[in-house]
């Protein structure tokens, strides 16, 4: 029998509009679960997220942060998943320099026709960061409650 | 050396070219130099200074300096010159209103960095070629010039000039360096042991913000940091994250800007090396994008603000060993 | 006078820590700092401090109050508890002198309760310099590096550690220690001083005074031209300010932690642009303006309203730490020249 306080991982997902978000919707319609742990929040395109939303997500408590974007030459914009690209390996690479867990980290490309993959993607980070608790190397004390 | 400086800086003050120099002054002490700017023959003459000690990077003061009217006649050693050339690439100043001179540098050293040999109460330095003697109250002591060089010094990148208008001296090569190793030698510990080493040193940040008032590549009109409307700015490190989050975001921000010239760990009252915070990224980009020189050439595309359909996916940092 | 030799120094560190929290000078990732004693923490060789011993009296940053918000109602939480007796080991004879400054910023009406709070509870045990540094000029405000003030002070010398006490609650802890210690007379720590003395004459800033700087140059002072070459290359960090004993400014801010507020201050810098910025704009707009404030406050507003002490303790962490190596020193040298 499962625990019944079991912990339960808390998840950022940043999702631009024109794949990911419209994948997440994908995954709702054809009701296929992932853990309700996992909030979204949409962004016009994947690189409109810079290295500060990662880490203020963690600061205010996130286990983990996902960022789903276009596939590469895919984007809305064209280049700018790209750019994203780039930002997110460096700004990984970094915080796994600084000694926080990678894989609390991630960057999956998703399109509006991946419905399926958002669902199991969600369901293996989860389970990811599951697996190392909670986020203590890039916790704010104050945020906590 | 210095004796060539002023003199050429005498003949371009008096021939009109330029209106004021941006050099280095002496202090009260040996070691104590402060970039300054001179505007006649005879302020020259009394303190115009070129010596081991002139560590101070002179270009950043371009940005404030061609706000004024007049030319400005500025001394660059080579790592200085890569910062002249970013700092033009992101045209932040007027090239016009600028006189470079290129001047050679055997490494330079810090009143920190000889206090660090636990010498106390200096009084004089002599420097005869290689060796250099440290005079104090207690004590003198001789050093081979390699000892107390500051770090960014012994792992030297280039004597090259990139950039100048004329030469004093001669040029040097772009060198090969050992100025990875450190951060070889971090990627190849474990994470927890990584862990521990950043929160020793950046738990010792008092936030005064000197790297990054010092940094060549930090020269936005408003930092993010000091806006209110930010949610981050906050003067002081509150807890360890934003200890954590001022010294990535900072690295970051000039990652594929940063030239290494190392001033913001020759700046930090608390030693903290900051400057491997910089080269993990300038690592990172030789690796995964080819190898990259920020303020090598003026005009390159920063790596990133590029890109190619093929770059590597970010997973690779799951799976890149020892990294 | 008490005496116990440096072996035993463990022993006396123990004693002391056995029923108050204590700091010594201690290396911190190669920084010297005053940390928390435990079993096997040595002290430091090093002169001085990065940061100065004003920490334990007014942190960097502290939670002044908090608000809990839930619906539509707020709780005000007064985050303030019991301070924990202290004792702060081996402060030099300037910042033991800071104290007495920053007393007459924060304990004058109305009184702040936090920094009173941590004063009343924290022993400061002063060491005596034997080796002073050339960017020592304590001198300078009537500093004697060799006979500090505190509630107790020390002499090490090559094999002991002498210490006595100047005020009750430094008799308070000699007592407690005076079982594991001997009485001495004070002739080695006579000889010590005598010699400390002699090296303070040999200091490149023996000469230095501040004295021609008082409340009746301001306006000269202030309208010196001098300013605009003092502090061109001033790169408006906090660096000076952040490691001075005596520097007292501070900024409160709220911090929003998703489920409430809390209210905290926070060291701050006058050399930083928003130091003085208001809802009417800022009123000192350039670096020169700034970097002439904190002089001007050390050298001339502090003295005109408080009886002619200078906030400045001559410690000479500026001299060391400034990236541009501007400092008090080559400031009011540079300006006395137009008194």
């Amino acid at each position: 029998m499962p625990e019944v306080n079991a912990y339960k991982p808390k998840i950022v997902a940043f999702c631009c509009n024109w794949c990911s978000y419209a994948g997440a919707d994908l995954a709702g319609t054809n009701r296929l679960n992932y853990p309700a742990d996992v909030k979204i929040i949409r962004v016009p395109c994947s690189c409109r997220v810079n290295p500060m939303f990662i880490l203020r997500a963690f600061q205010r408590g996130a286990d983990g942060v996902i960022l789903c974007g276009c596939h590469p030459g895919d984007c809305h914009y064209t280049t700018g998943n790209y750019y994203a690209r780039r930002r997110m390996t460096l700004l990984f690479s970094m915080l796994d320099y600084l000694g926080i867990e990678k894989e609390r980290t991630r960057v999956e490309w998703v399109s509006a026709a991946e419905g399926a993959k958002f669902a199991a993607t969600m369901n293996d980070f989860v389970s990811t960061v599951a697996a190392l608790g909670e986020n203590k190397r890039l916790e704010d004390l104050r945020c906590k409650e | 050396m210095q004796g060539m400086m002023i003199a050429r800086a005498k003949e371009l003050l008096q021939n009109g070219t330029v209106n004021r120099v941006l050099g280095w002054q002496t202090g009260e002490f040996v070691y104590d130099i402060t970039p300054a700017v001179f505007e006649t023959a005879e302020e020259l003459d009394e303190k115009f200074v070129y010596n081991a000690f002139c560590g101070n990077n002179l270009s950043k003061y371009l940005v404030k300096e061609t706000k004024k009217d007049g030319k400005i006649l500025v001394f660059l050693k080579p790592c200085d010159t890569y910062s002249f050339n970013q700092l033009l690439t992101e045209h932040r100043f007027d090239r016009e209103k600028v006189y470079a001179i290129g001047i050679p540098c055997d490494g330079k050293t810090s009143g920190e960095m000889v206090k660090s040999k636990g010498l106390s109460g200096i009084t004089g330095i002599d420097e005869d070629g290689d060796n250099i003697t440290v005079h104090t109250i207690y004590e003198d002591k001789t050093f081979n010039r390699d000892e107390i060089l500051e770090e960014r010094c012994r792992t030297c990148k280039s004597k090259k000039h990139v950039a100048y208008d004329e030469l004093i001296g001669e040029d040097g090569e772009v060198l090969d360096s050992h100025r990875f190793d450190m951060v070889a030698k971090l990627e190849a510990m474990t994470p927890d042991e990584r862990f521990a080493f950043w929160r020793s040193q950046l738990s010792k940040c008092i936030r005064c913000n000197a790297c990054r008032n010092v940094c060549p590549a930090c020269t936005c009109e408003k930092c993010v940091f000091d806006n209110p409307a930010s949610g981050i700015a906050q003067k002081a490190a509150a807890d360890s994250f934003e200890e954590n989050m001022f010294h990535i975001i900072r690295a970051f921000h000039v990652a594929g800007r940063c030239t290494d010239c190392g001033e913001c760990s020759r700046v930090c009252p608390q030693n903290i090396p900051l400057h491997l915070l910089n080269r993990k990224f300038i690592k990172d980009i030789d690796e995964l994008y080819g190898d990259y020189q920020a303020g090598a050439e003026v005009g390159s595309r920063a790596p990133l603000v590029n890109y190619t359909a093929e770059d590597v996916e970010p997973s690779i940092v799951y799976h890149r060993e020892g990294k | 006078m008490l005496k116990i030799s440096l072996s035993k120094i463990q022993d006396l560190f123990a004693a002391i820590a056995a029923d108050e929290a204590l700091y010594i000078p201690a290396d911190n990732a190669g920084q010297p700092q005053f940390m928390r004693w435990q079993e096997g923490l040595a002290m430091t060789d090093a002169l001085n401090t990065v940061r100065s011993a004003k920490d334990f009296f007014f942190p960097q940053t502290e939670n002044l109050v908090s608000f809990k918000i839930q619906g539509k109602s707020i709780e005000i939480v007064d985050p303030r508890t019991e301070t924990e007796d202290f004792v702060v080991f081996g402060v030099r004879a300037c910042d033991v002198r800071s104290f007495s400054i920053l007393d007459r910023v924060f304990l004058v009406d109305p009184k702040d309760t936090y920094y009173e709070n941590r004063r009343k509870h924290g022993t400061l045990v002063s060491m005596a310099c034997s080796r002073p540094a050339e960017t020592c000029f304590c001198h300078t405000f009537g500093i004697d590096a060799a006979e500090p003030e505190g509630d107790a002070v020390c002499w090490k010398t090559e094999d002991s550690l002498y210490i006595r006490a100047n005020t009750e609650k430094g008799e308070k802890l000699l007592e407690k220690l005076r079982p594991m210690m001997e009485e001495c007379g004070d002739e080695a720590v006579k000889a010590q001083q005598e010699k400390t003395h002699e090296i303070l004459g040999k200091l490149p800033l023996n000469n230095f005074t501040t004295e021609k700087f008082d409340g009746d140059v301001l306006l000269k002072v202030f309208n010196s031209d001098k300013w605009k070459s003092l502090s061109e290359a001033c790169l408006g960090c906090g660096t000076c300010t952040f490691v001075c004993p005596t520097c007292q400014c501070y900024d409160i801010r709220d911090f929003d932690t998703g489920h409430g507020v809390q209210r905290f201050r926070c060291w701050d810098s006058c050399m930083y642009s928003d130091f003085t910025l208001m809802a009417s704009g800022n009123p000192r707009t350039s670096q020169l303006e700034r970097f002439r404030q904190r002089f001007m406050h050390k050298l001339v507003y502090f003295p005109a309203n408080n009886d002619g002490i200078y906030g400045c303790v001559g410690c000479g962490r500026c001299l060391s730490k400034c990236p541009i190596s501007m400092n008090i020193v080559k400031v009011a040298k540079c300006l006395e020249g137009e008194l």
